[in-house]
């Protein structure tokens, strides 16, 4: 259902070709009907009578409905392929543009992964399914209509066979399909399966040789794979019932039609030609069944990517824009938390309560606190990629909600905690935020982000090349080119989000000075594990638990915060305290 | 590539590609080499059913055949002969139809033997029942083959993904790999399923129909055996065009899934930075090409039907128009000519059916080869046949002993040489250095995940290279910076260090790592199931996971890889002093950043650039005023302001 009304809508466009493809379809298939029926005239009007002249001029009739055939089917296939593979584009576009309105909850919702599975994979589905509906889907209906009403014109009387063989075959392949519908979808659920394991072990190798696991998967793998091969092999050999069985139903009703129609002949009830023409007819009917049958064959697999496609396409993002959007009338990137407290949906322990500070101006504010302490989870508040449960987030003096989502995003520069670059050259990647920004800003960039030295060393500087996520370049490489990618932005606020992890002690002081030596005027927040990362912050806030358990600097923290003097001594040392 | 320890092995050269695709198809039918009894059986299954199938239409022309004479000798005078109703005919001027007479059984003035037509479509029935047996005795058979095939083709990837060295996984790209042992093994087993049986079947069927069609009439099968390369020529024609638009096809979608898979990935990047709209305009783009391309591939592959189905049609007019005459002329029976026109119907089919499996067969070879590729890669030297080996000199009662130890992970660039360590029951190593700096390098010989260019590695008295790897790994228990678990149940997870440990042990792990106290709050507890990369975990709360999982391995050895950074500093203080407990007695060896870990540390190693630069305690090291002290006092720099 969902499928047919995925398609209607996006066949919309196309409805005119479509419409000229049916068409197109109907005359080839009329065509080939036809054609049959000159075969039984030559055979009456020629052979019986022994009349060459009229075997020839027939024969050279068919010959010319030969080529018009052939022409109207290429022309089907042409306007079939350009309208399957039209819709298939724009499906796929939709997706894509689907997806980038959605929130970082939508995202996660649907799992990255899937998302891909869904904007590629399943597209393909649709559009293979469109393909081969758009011609035998037109064709078969047609061609056992057709084929019917041949079959009654050549002899009405032998057509009642047709009330035999039709239901039996239906019968037939009803049985089958319900069979093998649930196996073809467990069979997809095992691939997937395997495919799981595989992946798995790709990506744990390490951890399973240092575990001596190799046995333990072995046997993982190996249950997988009996497991889709049992099922592959049952599927299998239904399926291999399926066309001896039609076979037999579409010879024995030849048989049928020789035995009652020779009956029919011999009593003078119909000429013998009609009788091969008949013959014909019918396996193009039972055949026309065949056809449909190919198609329902992919319908549960289309249905099911429909579904998914379906699904995006459905989904408005949780995070919208406001209908009249507010412009903030100050750029000086101070961010307040007013009472914001934040939960997962369906969670019951809220991840953040009650946060009441501002992130000051012109200055540095640090976020510290434990893994789960709610940092991170925090500072996604600000962008919108959660939306607080209650309270305000405000940017700029304006509630983030009341800003369109363009105009907030402009201000802020973000670096995640994971680190990761696109595919392109360095310079591609630092340009990502302002297309305009000159060679001169990127090297400034790059300069406070202590990258200068391994870029230049680089082949091809600025131009060497970036792949996708940047895995050609080293974990703290690459949480430097964040760093430079941020700062070119220019924006009013900057989150560093854990991103000084991968830097050694050294580089990430260095850049902890340039940083706050250069983007001034600009709000910095920066959110770490390690207090040497912070401890010179204008303002740092200690998270525990979801709730801020202390405001002020390095110093007054120490003594004012049971908290954060114990994630100091832990790092640093009892020393470091005094 | 290949590892110098061991027996080397000549790269594969550069290959034509012809011929590759020649070696892949042939190393492909050696796989169903093991089947070949049962591939026999299916050939006899084949010809059977094809023999019984393609004799059914000659049968229903007898039929016909009967039913015509039955007409003709109606009309003509009881008591007659055949012989004085021809020469009446002749006589009378209609010269056509005697001579068609004369072909035919007639008993003049008597009418259709039905009798005798339905024994005849009795046997034909019998005919069409036995052959779809055989049919679908055939189906079965070679369901079993390909799915035996592939299931060995499954087996021997990840037989081969164990043996491979951990150099093949840290040098090819994951998703590569992945693609060659999921979606190249998909795509050769839809070949092998779909293509196997089909060709069997469709090449049979041309033999048996184009002998029946010669045994009719050699005339009229002529006319049908000049279609074949007509067929065979224009199919071919049209598949070499349309391969190139397949390839272009395949190229588009994989850098449009490239581009689907990076934008997805840094979805709230691109908003962020406000790249949307840019991304959705270089998306349509590589859309639009996969469209152009896709539309080509679908149109030229689509043709090769109809022109198949004109070809067909000419054919049948030839027929129709040819054999009308033969009849005519009374050289040929009626029912030669229907059962003719039915075989010529069936003798098109299998040849479109060869030229959409060679479209098939086409990427099935070339994902084979992929698959085989991944199959060729070079092993890891067997543990039986890893030379040098030798006992060493005196046991000094150290746990590890690093000997001259020389490796390089290129052939040309030498990281670490001469390198001596000896690491005393109980004691603490701490390796550290700045970002990049190949701190896991150490690791990766210590656990034999590379092998050493030079010197040796003696565990506990014995160089490690007399044991096998295995015996190695069951010394350490490690936990790495990769929080890798496998979808199951958290327990499992955790006894993944030690398979047999009661759920009694798995818990008191879990508590001493401190998780336990976290899973409990989890509807499912200890049954809760991760799900793939186990998202439904905080970073710290997976890396806790991992330190239950060392702390159940229980072993001798430890191996810490950064292994706390991710955990919150109350719970790393909890964390450590229990690690202290588990280290008791054990030796450990760290990769730190935390300067406490390294301060009281036995023996502090110094890395830099890949290289061991410094090796000594806290002390000793600040003194030498080398690479560590630098290093230690940036970290501590923050302190004095």
């Amino acid at each position: 259902m969902i499928l047919l009304r995925l398609l209607a809508r996006y066949l919309r466009p196309y409805r005119r070709t479509t419409v000229l493809l049916v068409l197109l379809l109907i005359a080839q298939t009329a065509g080939n009907l036809y054609l049959p029926n000159l075969n039984g005239d030559i055979i009456n009007n020629g052979v019986v009578a022994g009349n060459l002249h009229y075997i020839i001029h027939t024969g050279e009739w068919m010959l010319v409905l030969t080529l018009v055939i052939g022409l109207f089917s290429v022309g089907g296939i042409y306007w079939a392929s350009r309208v399957a593979m039209g819709a298939g584009a724009d499906l796929r576009s939709a997706v894509f543009a689907r997806v980038q309105t959605f929130s970082t909850r939508d995202m996660n919702d649907f799992g990255t992964a899937s998302l891909i599975t869904r904007n590629t994979n399943d597209v393909q589905q649709i559009q293979i399914f469109l393909q081969m509906a758009l011609t035998m889907m037109v064709v078969a209906p047609i061609m056992g209509v057709g084929g019917i009403a041949m079959a009654l014109h050549e002899g009405a009387k032998l057509s009642t066979l047709l009330l035999v063989a039709l239901p039996i075959m239906g019968a037939f392949l009803s049985v089958v399909m319900v069979k093998i519908i649930p196996k073809f979808r467990s069979m997809q659920v095992k691939i997937d399966r395997l495919n799981e394991v595989l992946r798995e072990q790709i990506t744990g190798v390490r951890v399973i040789r240092a575990f001596v696991r190799s046995d333990f998967e072995a046997q993982r793998f190996a249950k997988a794979n009996q497991d889709l091969t049992s099922t592959a092999l049952s599927v299998n050999r239904t399926f291999a019932m399926m066309l001896p069985v039609m076979m037999v139903i579409l010879n024995l009703s030849s048989v049928a039609v020789v035995w009652f129609g020779g009956r029919l002949v011999s009593e003078g009830a119909m000429p013998i030609g009609n009788l091969t023409a008949f013959l014909t007819y019918i396996m193009q009917i039972l055949l026309s069944v065949m056809m449909a049958v190919m198609v329902a064959i992919l319908v549960p697999r289309a249905a099911a990517s429909a579904e998914r496609v379906n699904q995006v396409l459905g989904t408005s993002p949780v995070v919208m824009n406001p209908l009249t959007p507010i412009v903030a009338s100050t750029h000086s990137g101070v961010i307040q938390f007013d009472k914001v407290s934040f939960a997962y949906p369906g969670s019951e322990r809220p991840v953040l309560e009650e946060l009441d500070f501002t992130l000051k101006a012109n200055s540095t504010n640090a976020i510290i606190g434990g893994t789960g302490s709610g940092k991170t989870t925090m500072l996604n508040l600000i962008p919108r990629f959660f939306e607080a449960t209650s309270g305000h987030v405000r940017v700029n003096d304006v509630d983030v909600r009341e800003q369109s989502l363009e105009s907030l995003w402009t201000t802020l520069g973000i670096v995640p905690q994971f680190a990761y670059l696109f595919s392109g050259t360095i310079e591609s990647n630092l340009r990502f935020g302002r297309a305009d920004a000159s060679d001169q800003e990127l090297w400034q960039a790059l300069q406070i982000a202590q990258a200068t030295d391994f870029v230049r060393a680089m082949q091809g500087g600025l131009e060497a090349v970036i792949d996708q996520g940047g895995t050609n370049v080293s974990g703290g490489q690459r949480q430097r080119l964040c760093i430079a990618r941020a700062l070119v932005k220019r924006a009013d606020v900057y989150l560093f989000d854990d991103c000084f992890s991968a830097l050694d002690a050294t580089t990430d002081a260095l850049l902890r000075q340039a940083l706050k030596a250069s983007i001034r005027p600009a709000t910095v927040v920066i959110v770490a594990q390690r207090v040497s990362t912070i401890m010179d912050a204008d303002q740092i806030i200690v998270l525990d638990n979801g709730r801020v358990v202390g405001v002020g600097t390095h110093q007054e923290l120490l003594t004012s915060c049971g908290t954060y003097h114990e994630i100091v001594v832990s790092q640093l040392g009892e020393d470091a305290t005094k | 590539m290949s590892m110098a320890m061991g027996p080397m092995r000549a790269a594969p050269g550069p290959v034509r590609k012809s011929k590759n695709a020649r070696v892949t198809t042939r190393r492909l039918l050696m796989r169903l080499a093991p089947e070949r009894l049962r591939l026999l059986l299916a050939l006899g299954l084949g010809v059977m059913s094809v023999g019984f199938v393609v004799s059914g239409p000659q049968i229903l022309g007898s039929a016909t055949n009967v039913l015509f004479d039955g007409i003709v000798s109606k009309r003509l005078p009881l008591g007659t002969t055949k012989a004085q109703a021809i020469s009446q005919l002749n006589a009378s001027g209609q010269n056509q139809l005697a001579s068609m007479m004369a072909g035919m059984h007639l008993t003049p003035g008597i009418g259709v033997d039905i009798t005798k037509m339905g024994e005849l479509l009795g046997v034909a029935a019998l005919i069409y029942l036995v052959g779809s047996l055989f049919n679908y005795l055939l189906g079965f058979t070679m369901a079993g083959v390909t799915q035996r095939v592939v299931f060995a083709m499954r087996r021997d990837v990840e037989i081969k993904m164990s043996r491979l060295p951990l150099r093949y996984f840290d040098s090819h790209p994951h998703g590569d790999v992945l693609s060659r042992v999921t979606n190249d093994i998909d795509n050769l087993t839809t070949t092998i399923q779909q293509g196997l049986s089909q060709l069997i079947t469709s090449v049979l069927t041309i033999v048996g129909v184009l002998g029946m069609m010669i045994w009719i009439s050699p005339l009229l099968a002529l006319v049908s055996v000049v279609t074949i390369p007509l067929a065979l020529g224009v199919t071919m024609w049209i598949a070499k065009r349309s391969q190139r638009h397949f390839a272009n096809q395949w190229r588009s979608t994989g850098s449009l899934n490239g581009l689907v898979e990076e934008t997805h990935t840094g979805h709230e990047l691109v908003q962020v930075f406000g790249r949307s709209d840019a991304i959705i305009d270089e998306f349509n783009i590589h859309n639009r090409s996969l469209y152009e391309a896709s539309f080509k591939a679908q149109f030229l592959s689509g043709i090769i039907q109809p022109s198949m189905q004109f070809i067909s049609n000419i054919n049948y007019v030839a027929i129709a128009v040819l054999g009308g005459y033969r009849v005519a002329s009374g050289l040929l029976s009626l029912g030669a000519v229907t059962a003719f026109i039915q075989y010529s119907r069936q003798f098109t089919m299998p040849i479109t059916q060869i030229a959409s499996q060679m479209n098939m067969l086409q990427s099935g070879v070339a994902s084979a080869e992929r698959v085989f590729e991944f199959l060729d890669a070079d092993e890891e030297v067997a543990d039986s046949e890893v030379e040098g080996a030798l006992l060493a000199g005196e046991d000094g009662g150290d746990v590890v002993s690093l000997r001259h130890v020389s490796f390089r992970y290129e052939p040309d660039e030498l990281l670490i040489e001469d390198f001596n360590l000896d690491v005393r029951p109980g004691s603490t190593i701490a390796i550290v250095g700045p970002t990049g700096a190949g701190k896991t390098t150490l690791v990766n010989l210590l656990v034999r995940f590379y092998e050493i260019n030079g010197g040796s590695i003696v565990l506990n008295g014995v160089d490690y290279r007399q044991l096998t790897r295995d015996e190695v790994r069951r010394n350490y228990a490690m936990v790495l910076q990769d929080t890798w678990m496998f979808s199951g149940s958290i327990r499992d997870n955790i006894r993944y260090g030690r398979p047999d440990a009661s759920d009694a042990e798995v818990v008191a792990a879990a508590r001493e790592a401190h998780v336990d106290t976290f899973v409990r709050t989890l509807p499912e507890g200890y049954d809760t199931i991760l799900d793939e990369d186990a998202s439904n975990m905080s970073a710290g709360q997976k890396q806790l996971l991992t330190i239950a999982r060392a702390f159940l391995a229980d072993q001798s050895i430890l191996i810490l890889d950064e292994a706390t950074s991710n955990v919150d500093t109350r719970t790393e203080v909890l964390i450590q002093e229990a690690m202290a407990q588990l280290r008791k007695g054990r030796t450990s060896f760290v990769i730190a950043h935390r300067l406490s870990t390294i301060r009281d540390a036995d023996i502090i190693v110094v890395m830099d650039r890949g290289q061991i630069v410094e090796q000594g305690s806290h002390e000793d090291l600040l003194r030498a005023q080398g690479v560590y002290s630098q290093l230690y006092k940036s970290q501590f720099s923050g302190v004095s302001t």
